[in-house]
């Protein structure tokens, strides 16, 4: 198993190369120059020359990439161009923000799913598999963001149960931290339900029909034994494997959700980053989520091999 | 096969049918009614040894099931020990499945991949209050050295384990409750040639060591030739031949029998000529031929084969054929063709022992 973690470490670095060289790319290729406001009214031509090559921006795109691998491989990430704030707090503020968010709407998915999934898979044909499905169908087609805004519509203006916006940690204020996740974590777990729930019956509909289900029943097993036991056990993996990767989504994905709740999270600040063409902000973001998602990968993969006895050596 | 008084029959089946589809299936439109298991009836008698034997697809897994009510039957009733199981609740049909157990045809997926091999055997015991704790892994460790394992098996995976190994791991599971009733669905067909008798002998073993009664179901009758008391024939769903196993072996009655009998490898060379193989494929279960079902591949077909149903009778003591021409038709004699040796064989024998030198007669 060490070789395997050693394995993907070393298959990481160029993959990481590669995204960030395509992000830098991109960025490049916009129009719009972050230097020209900086410049100030006048954009006068000597100011604009001092300012780039203060930045370096007069060097060759290559020599630029070069040099920031080189300062990111140091441990420097820079400073944001608009705010003159370095990346690397910029990132340290949103990313528990948006850990929190995501954290809670995989919990909500999880438990919204997979029960649902496994129900549906054990009563396949009956009104429990069609309501499931009607229930996942209609979740997956609800777009997030139309959700939240009759979520915020109902539960807040109406009812005046929740807060319409806001964040706060669960570590510092617990109780106010779920007053302003639930809703958001809500909205986005409702979402992955349904495609968890979808995978989860899939995989229980295959082991339910495999040879040692059978044998379990004929053991004499309560059936309530050899779903979860037997069944569940072995149609984990699969679902595990995608509530990891669905998880490393929700880091770089919510997006839309964030700006509907306004949470000050991951998601807003890469979407401010890129308006602003604020290259360092969003190239350090890019390689964060890039190494989060690497490393989630990396976890399901030794959650697989920890839980499956035959790939243990 | 009609039991007289004395004799303990442990299981009764009186028949039993199970048809799977039919029905009107949006947007498939109708679909085909297979009818698996047709109205067969069986008594098993306690401590014997009876097969079930018959081609791929002729219902004998199906048979098994609903035996052990592991599928529901769509009719007829089993008795297990006089006691009615069709219509029994699920608990109580749970806590029967102690003394009824079975052993599969694939060693390989019949076996919960993430548990290890003491948790496969000794998971019964729990469940039925058998053993817990030490007491079960003491039995556990008891089950695997009775099955000819190493008590320090238990703590491994099944994959762990050869195709023979996992079928004995899978029959030390099926004996943990100490059942009185085991069946075989096919448990040596899986497996090499050459460990099918080590693990066909060590259920001949275990048998007679228990006080087992055994259901054997083979595709074909090498298997259990040696190892049967009685011998049920299936044909496409229905019992055509029933019969104790001297009688089936010396004078089969049903044409099915013997084409099956004649297609037991024999040893000797030249045989092979003088049989006659069944040929063709059996009927489709979905549409099976009218009168009767053997009718298309039956070289003694006539005219009332082609429109009546042949019930099955009593023929011979203890022996039940269902064919109208079994009593017209001469007792079957075994291929003659074994003494009988071809000129070419002879010539190729009296080659090899000119060269061995050697009289010709001995080779």
């Amino acid at each position: 198993m060490w070789s395997l973690i050693l394995n993907r470490i070393l298959v990481a670095v160029p993959t990481l190369l590669l995204v960030t060289l395509f992000v830098f790319a991109l960025q490049r290729l916009l129009p719009g120059d972050p230097l020209l406001t900086m410049a100030g009214e006048e954009r006068d031509p000597a100011v604009l020359e001092h300012l780039r090559h203060l930045y370096g921006f007069d060097r060759p795109l290559p020599v630029q990439f070069v040099i920031w691998l080189r300062e990111v491989a140091a441990g420097n990430f820079g400073a944001s161009l608009r705010t003159g704030e370095p990346v690397l707090k910029l990132i340290g503020q949103t990313l528990p923000v948006t850990v929190q968010l995501a954290t809670a709407s995989i919990l909500i998915a999880m438990l919204i799913g997979i029960p649902m999934g496994v129900l549906s898979a054990v009563r396949k044909g009956s009104w429990v598999d069609y309501l499931a499905n009607i229930i996942s169908l209609t979740g997956l087609s609800i777009p997030h963001f139309w959700l939240g805004i009759i979520l915020i519509l109902v539960v807040s203006v109406e009812l005046q149960w929740l807060p319409a916006s806001g964040y706060a940690s669960v570590f510092d204020d617990p109780v106010r931290a779920l007053q302003t996740t639930i809703m958001p974590a809500f909205v986005l777990g409702s979402g992955l339900a349904a495609t968890l729930m979808r995978h989860t019956r899939s995989a229980m509909l295959e082991v339910l029909g495999l040879d040692y289900i059978r044998t379990a029943r004929a053991k004499g097993l309560l059936p309530r034994a050899v779903i979860l036991k037997h069944a569940f056990r072995n149609a984990l993996v699969p679902i595990v494997t995608l509530s990891t990767l669905l998880f490393g989504q929700l880091l770089a994905g919510a997006v839309l959700t964030e700006q509907v709740f306004t949470i000050p999270g991951f998601g807003k600040l890469i979407v401010d980053a890129v308006f602003n063409r604020d290259y360092g902000v969003v190239q350090g973001v890019v390689l964060c989520t890039a190494i989060a998602f690497i490393g989630l990968n990396l976890f399901a993969d030794v959650l697989y091999i920890l839980t499956n006895p035959r790939m243990r050596s | 096969m009609t039991a007289d008084a004395s004799t303990d029959i442990i299981l009764d089946a009186r028949n039993l049918t199970r048809y799977f589809g039919g029905g009107y299936r949006f947007p498939f439109g109708e679909m085909p009614l297979i009818r698996a298991v047709d109205g067969v009836s069986l008594s098993v008698r306690r401590g014997e040894t009876f097969a079930i034997v018959g081609e791929s697809g002729c219902g004998k897994s199906t048979l098994a099931r609903l035996i052990l009510r592991l599928i529901e039957p769509t009719g007829g009733s089993v008795r297990f020990e006089g006691r009615e199981i069709t219509g029994t609740p699920p608990e109580a049909m749970r806590r029967l499945r102690r003394d009824m157990q079975i052993i599969f045809q694939d060693p390989f997926g019949s076996l919960n991949p993430r548990m290890t091999v003491g948790a496969l055997i000794g998971e019964p015991l729990s469940v039925h209050g058998i053993a817990s704790g030490r007491e079960r892994d003491a039995r556990v460790r008891e089950m695997l050295r009775l099955v000819g394992l190493r008590p320090d098996h238990a703590g491994r995976y099944p994959h762990e384990f050869s195709g023979g190994q996992r079928q004995r791991i899978g029959i030390a599971r099926a004996l943990a409750t100490r059942p009185r009733l085991l069946i075989g669905d096919e448990p040596v067909s899986a497996l090499d040639v050459s460990i099918r008798a080590q693990v066909i002998n060590l259920l001949e073993d275990l048998k007679a060591q228990l006080g087992l009664t055994l259901i054997l179901v083979a595709h074909d009758l090498a298997v259990i030739r040696h190892t049967s008391d009685r011998i049920a024939v299936m044909y496409l769903g229905e019992i055509v031949e029933i019969a104790d196993r001297d009688s089936l072996f010396e004078t089969p009655r049903h044409p099915y029998t013997r084409s099956l009998i004649d297609a037991i490898p024999v040893p000797v060379p030249g045989a092979r000529a003088a049989r006659t193989l069944l040929q063709g494929d059996p009927p489709s279960p979905a549409a099976p031929p009218p009168g009767c079902r053997f009718h298309t591949r039956c070289v003694y077909a006539k005219d009332i084969c082609r429109t009546d149903r042949p019930a099955l009778r009593d023929i011979a003591s203890g022996h039940r054929v269902a064919c109208h021409l079994a009593g017209e038709l001469q007792a079957h004699t075994l291929p003659a063709a074994l003494e009988t040796v071809s000129a070419a064989r002879q010539r190729r024998v009296a080659l090899f022992a000119g060269a061995q030198g050697i009289p010709a007669s001995n080779a």
